[in-house]
């Protein structure tokens, strides 16, 4: 009972705050329905048992990437209003629904069949923390730690693109022409 | 009606993937293009989390972990190159990136 409503509720607000995400025209509005959202969805993880994943969903999604997304739009010009494309909305709709049906029949292809079995089964008797640990650091560990370097190169990509004068490096410079460098950065803030 | 399964999460799954479909074929700002990207890789973890818990597997809540790094790289390196873009071009419409047309 108490599942059913608050599935129903938290369904509801979800697909209301995408909505507004997608069709606003308001990019700060956008943003915060996101951010919205994010936190609705990991209710969805909380009613399913999954309390990690809803933790990691609440720290990662807004906190991290709601942030980087903030500061992103900082660079931007956002107080304009956005402009769309308007192209024959009846198209763009049948397609995305078919589109996502075709998504949900590939994954339930197999369980209608019914021929899934479960390969890591729920541990007895310990958190969801605690299986997640398990199966994470024995069956995916490789996986985990690929993701970690990848992690690391997104972080220094993201460094190289975003910062000033990226191209230069103080180590394969000589001297001089980093006392040259410092004393054009002094003109140039007297001046 | 009252008892939620497996098919309501499917079902709740696929109406958020069309909304972020649907944001993607209309958007022009880049921005809000990755906003409706982040709504995709988001419906996709809700069905992951729903299989892995309806069928007491613990391998769908491991690739929603794994959806999850890969949303934060994504995010990390796109706008990365959203503010080179930003900084040579002074806008961010896709109806300006068009210099490969023929």
């Amino acid at each position: 009972m108490f599942e059913a409503i608050s599935f129903y509720l938290f369904a509801f607000l979800t697909i209301a705050m995408f909505f507004i995400t997608v069709t606003t025209s308001q990019a700060l509005y956008a943003l915060t329905a996101l951010a919205a959202g994010m936190i609705f969805i990991s209710a969805f993880f909380f009613i399913l048992g999954a309390d990690f994943l809803g933790a990691v969903q609440i720290v990662v999604y807004s906190g991290a990437v709601m942030a980087l997304y903030a500061f992103g739009m900082m660079f931007f010009d956002t107080t304009r209003d956005l402009k769309e494309k308007h192209g024959n909305s009846l198209i763009i709709s049948g397609l995305s629904i078919l589109v996502a049906i075709l998504v949900v029949v590939i994954f339930a292809a197999p369980m209608v069949s019914s021929n899934i079995e479960a390969l890591y089964p729920v541990v007895e008797g310990a958190g969801n923390t605690q299986q997640v640990g398990l199966v994470l650091f024995t069956k995916y560990l490789i996986p985990f730690e690929v993701a970690a370097v990848m992690l690391l190169v997104a972080m220094i990509s993201g460094i190289v693109l975003a910062g000033k004068k990226m191209d230069l490096s103080l180590t394969m410079m000589s001297d001089a022409e980093i006392k040259d460098m410092k004393i054009e950065k002094n003109k140039k803030v007297l001046s | 009606m009252m008892e939620i399964g497996l098919n309501h999460y499917l079902v709740l799954s696929t109406i958020l993937f069309s909304i972020g479909l649907i944001g993607v074929m209309r958007r022009k700002n880049l921005l809000m293009l990755f906003f409706a990207t982040e709504i995709l890789l988001n419906s996709v973890n809700i069905g992951f989390a729903a299989i892995s818990h309806y069928y007491g597997d613990l391998t769908g809540q491991m690739f929603a972990f794994f959806v999850i790094a890969i949303a934060a790289s994504e995010v990390a390196v796109g706008l990365g190159l959203l503010i080179v873009w930003h900084k040579r071009h002074n806008n961010i419409d896709l109806d300006n990136m068009s210099t490969m047309k023929g």
